[in-house]
């Protein structure tokens, strides 16, 4: 696709365009808007190209590759990126793997949402509070809480997976701190890597809730205190000022925050294979990912993402379109 | 408790205190006013819980032995005594951090420019091309970084295979990925900024190109600061991109690394140290990025909170 000729499309900034007056500026003579039209275009071209080729072009050869074949000898799949010889036999295949008889996918996609849909809530319950927290009544001591807040956000994801891989490993400092208490045996400790589904929800939940406190605290740090003391004052008791106030104030924040964990939650294929490696904890992105890797199924990977894709989307337009709001709002 | 109790002052009722003075006395529950006890034991729990951990992930890696779970006394030889396997002797996880160094600087020297550019010829150009394309930027923050790498994996070995699997599809890809924050921060504080300036600046005579050579990039330079902050800190802490796309040993960053020996059972405290490395490497950024943040930021309004929520990018999810 080419950048449009400055020429072409209708100048938004007449001169004499109605609505828009008291910027004169803008009809200094001399000082053409067609010239300064290409000037702009000229510095957003090279981003509009990276994007082109390098995000859009490739979600079309994942189509390609999706919609077309396998190479019987190699094994590689073959793009297809006319759409009049799209074959839908990888689509076929994946449907199959999802719906029907023998459908050992099935199984890994109700996991796969129990799991984020668990890990999501959680996130969401513990992190409120302490976003809330640090928002409205940290008072002087707000910087520090919020550095010790958002410290998790700058450590990197593999540490903080080895930190509760240290602490859960059979004789790690859970099962000792059990065992201390009684709780257990020391003889029999709890073997809490080896593919137990709470371990998971526990590595997701610590994995990505630092996003979403990032979120809740911006979110809830702009509400104007002046509307939850009116509340106060009008003789509402904290717990029901809360309800009334404050959580309807901050549904925006909770809805992109949520977004923000659910999204790579559910591309996430690293946090159950550290902290479990079983296969009955594998979700949709452990069957993706080892489609990637496996010379065959290569095809049924492309479809599966644009699968998720297709599903996320939703979701994703959501967010664009109240990011895109609250932006508006700010200026 | 019910939420009627706390309403009024029901519970109110008069009492001497010590001094003789009549002191109104209420519940302590009753008080409206209190300080959330609750809340604030409840917030220390959960900064205890994510902090916790870490901090004995690091202690692990100065532990004299070879087990992550049981303390064997105090030592450097993960990071420098060991001759064979400490991260200063052995090539693998020198090369480790030496990769996410580059990938790291690579990927901020291209992307912050470029998404800076897009963003100020966007801003100024509205049409139907530029906010399609700003929506498609938009897009490429939120899209799940899994399908996207997937896309990434598939146009480097099929469709521009002349990439090949390595660093230079791993700077691509972490490009496109990152080129948003830029883009969408700098978008930001145009608005912020508003126009006036520009047109000051064109009114006394100057051309397009001196006006965002010494009016805009100036106004503009804590965003691109607290860009190139972020973009530094996300491909370090990079996985699933950087993941799907190496090809041998030499461009293995650190997180895959830790991630491929944790998870092929040759775990050991060289990865909490490998882990550390990381962790004062996105300190150092974040700190110097609040400093600098906060200097550039000299003399407007706002406070050190909102220059930490800024640099944690938390603006914009």
């Amino acid at each position: 696709m080419s950048i449009a000729p400055p020429q072409s499309p209708p100048p938004p900034t007449q001169p004499t365009a109605p609505g828009r007056p008291g910027r004169p500026g803008r009809s200094r003579p001399g000082r053409g808007t067609q010239q300064s039209r290409g000037f702009w275009i000229a510095l957003a071209a090279p981003g509009i190209l990276w994007l082109l080729l390098l995000f859009i072009v490739p979600f079309y050869a994942v189509l390609a590759i999706a919609m077309g074949q396998l190479n019987r000898l190699t094994e590689a799949p073959i793009a297809q990126y006319n759409p009049l010889h799209w074959s839908s036999s990888n689509v076929i295949n994946v449907w199959r793997d999802l719906f029907g008889a023998t459908a050992f996918a099935a199984p890994i996609a109700v996991r796969t949402l129990a799991y984020v849909v668990v890990a999501s809530l959680l996130c969401l319950v513990l992190g409120y509070p302490a976003a809330y927290f640090v928002a409205r009544f940290a008072g002087r001591r707000k910087a520090l809480f919020l550095v010790l807040l958002i410290a998790p956000f700058w450590i990197s994801y593999m540490m903080r997976m080895l930190a509760w891989i240290d602490l859960l490993q059979t004789d790690g400092y859970v099962n000792k701190t059990l065992s201390f208490l009684g709780l257990t045996s020391s003889s029999s400790p709890i073997d809490w890597l080896g593919g137990k589904p709470g371990t998971v929800v526990l590595g997701l939940v610590y994995g990505y809730i630092p996003y979403l406190i990032l979120v809740l605290y911006a979110g809830l740090d702009r509400i104007d205190p002046s509307l939850i003391e009116a509340g106060r004052d009008l003789g509402l008791g904290r717990i029901r000022t809360f309800v009334r106030v404050t959580l309807p104030l901050s549904r925006q924040p909770i809805l992109t925050g949520m977004l923000i964990t659910v999204l790579p939650m559910l591309g996430d294929y690293f946090t159950n294979q550290l902290l479990s490696g079983a296969p009955n904890t594998s979700m949709i992105g452990n069957l993706i990912e080892g489609q990637l890797g496996t010379p065959g199924l290569q095809g049924q990977g492309a479809v599966l993402s644009l699968f998720l894709l297709l599903i996320l989307v939703i979701p994703m337009i959501y967010y664009v379109i109240a990011t895109n709001r609250s932006s508006r709002e700010a200026s | 408790m019910s939420a009627t109790a706390m309403t009024g002052q029901a519970g109110a009722t008069a009492q001497p205190d010590a001094a003789g003075r009549t002191a109104r006395w209420r519940a302590p529950w009753r008080n409206p006013w209190r300080r959330p006890w609750l809340l604030e034991g409840f917030t220390w729990l959960y900064l205890i819980w994510s902090l916790v951990p870490i901090a004995i992930a690091v202690l692990f890696s100065f532990n004299n032995g070879k087990s992550q779970a049981t303390w064997q006394g105090f030592s450097l030889r993960w990071y420098f005594t060991d001759p064979v396997n400490s991260v200063l002797h052995s090539n693998v996880l020198q090369d480790a951090v030496l990769q996410t160094l580059r990938l790291s600087v690579y990927t901020t020297l291209i992307a912050v420019p470029l998404g800076v550019a897009f963003a100020l010829g966007i801003n100024r150009w509205r049409g139907v091309t530029s906010s399609s394309f700003n929506l498609v930027m938009i897009f490429s923050f939120v899209i799940p970084e899994l399908i996207f790498g997937v896309s990434m994996f598939f146009v480097f070995t099929v469709l521009f295979s002349f990439v090949h699997l390595g660093t230079l599809a791993q700077t691509l890809a972490l490009v496109s990925w990152n080129v948003s924050w830029p883009a969408i921060i700098v978008q930001a504080r145009l608005v912020t900024i508003g126009r006036q300036y520009e047109e000051a600046a064109a009114d006394l005579g100057a051309t397009q190109w001196q006006t965002i050579r010494r009016v805009l990039l100036p106004l503009l330079t804590p965003a691109i600061f607290a860009s190139a902050v972020l973009v530094f800190s996300t491909v370090v802490d990079d996985f699933v991109i950087v993941d799907l796309l190496y090809s041998n040993a030499s461009n293995t960053p650190m997180s895959v690394y830790i991630y491929s020996q944790q998870h092929g059972g040759n775990g050991g405290p060289a990865l909490n140290a490998l882990g550390t490395i990381m962790l004062l490497m996105s300190f150092v950024i974040a700190i110097l990025g609040y400093i600098g943040y906060r200097f550039m930021t000299r003399g407007e309004r706002g406070d050190a909170k909102e220059a930490l929520a800024t640099i944690a990018g938390a603006d914009y999810g």
